[in-house]
């Protein structure tokens, strides 16, 4: 590894260690959501109705830390805190593993 | 910009899934002729920031929150092919283990976010710098390629949302999936992006831009010449 490569690794996990800033500043600020990423039950408040082709393919997948949180709706900042932390790391370990299992397929050797 | 499941039809997602397809072959058979073992750390850790930086949720104060995507500043340090592989890895985990974005939504948002966002950023960007690399021109060349890369794939976002309630409604007339018309989703989104999100992104691109220019100038795909095999 270079010495490059070194600061810019550190630069990613600082960032990790930084992600928190991510849901504490939007709740400081009151800010929702995105626009069009609606959850059924604010969609019933806004509309009245939840489309029928949306409640049936809302659930179509349960994935296994929905909204980089742990705990779950009901956790507490903290955690909420601590798994967004740990969602960071964990996206580095599996982004990075994924690419190098990519690259050993497609990467030009003795370059 | 992460559509979620449910706000797609199958008349839009299915189609995007298959052009995302499309561009993933491309992608692999560019990448197999030009991507050297010295990049593929490069590769990881532009997959790593994208994922990261679109944690950052930025809010509009009373309003919604947005984030970087980081696909513009990965296409012009290691070119728009290699932006289009490490962002489309980010979309689907994010869709896998973090719910972020739909299964069923992945080709849409991997056609908005890692195809439409790279190209987009590095055709701005080559096309504003030119031949010249002088200072400011480079700043203007660099902002504007994050900042009309993150636009344009939140336009699309808007418009694959704001077609559904054209394409398909339930025997009641009542839209089946993404409810607002194109008449509502274009202007909400543009509104967020052109005045917040977007300036966010154009700053990220030009600041690391500027970092990678002064430590590693030899990476920079945007700025080396054609006639040089990477």
């Amino acid at each position: 590894m270079t010495k490059f490569h070194k600061k810019l690794w550190i630069g990613l996990l600082v960032m990790a260690l930084l992600t928190p800033l991510g849901i504490l500043l939007p709740q400081r600020f009151n800010a929702e959501g995105a626009w069009g990423e609606w959850g059924i039950d604010k969609l019933e408040k806004l509309l009245g109705f939840v489309p029928e082709g949306l409640k049936k393919l809302t659930d179509v997948w349960k994935a296994p830390i929905p909204n980089y949180n742990f705990g779950g709706e009901g956790a507490s900042k903290t955690l909420q805190v601590v798994s967004y932390i740990a969602s960071g790391f964990l996206g580095i370990g599996v982004c990075v593993s994924i690419v190098f299992i990519i690259s050993r397929f497609i990467a030009k050797h003795g370059k | 910009m992460h559509i979620p499941d449910g706000y797609l039809g199958p008349q839009t997602y299915v189609p995007l899934y298959g052009v995302s397809i499309g561009f993933w072959a491309i992608a692999q058979s560019k990448l197999k002729k030009q991507l050297s073992l010295k990049h593929v750390p490069y590769l990881a850790m532009a997959a790593a920031f994208s994922f990261l930086i679109q944690m950052f949720n930025i809010p509009i104060p009373g309003g919604t929150t947005g984030h970087v995507v980081g696909a513009g500043i990965i296409a012009i340090l290691l070119g728009p092919w290699t932006a289009v592989l490490a962002v489309s890895v980010v979309l689907i985990i994010q869709a896998i283990v973090f719910g972020d974005g739909g299964i069923t939504a992945v080709g849409a948002n991997c056609f908005n976010m890692a195809v439409v966002m790279p190209f987009v950023s590095y055709g701005v960007f080559k096309l504003i710098i030119g031949k010249s690399e002088a200072g400011a021109r480079l700043a203007v060349s660099a902002f504007l390629s994050g900042y009309l890369g993150l636009l344009v794939a939140a336009l699309f976002t808007a418009i694959e949302l704001g077609i559904q309630p054209l394409i398909a409604t339930g025997v009641d007339g009542r839209p089946l999936y993404a409810p607002y018309p194109l008449s509502v989703a274009i202007p909400a989104m543009a509104i967020e992006y052109l005045f917040a999100f977007g300036v966010v992104e154009g700053l990220v691109t030009m600041l690391l831009l500027k970092y990678f220019l002064k430590h590693e100038r030899d990476l920079v795909y945007a700025l080396s010449g054609p006639s040089k095999n990477r």
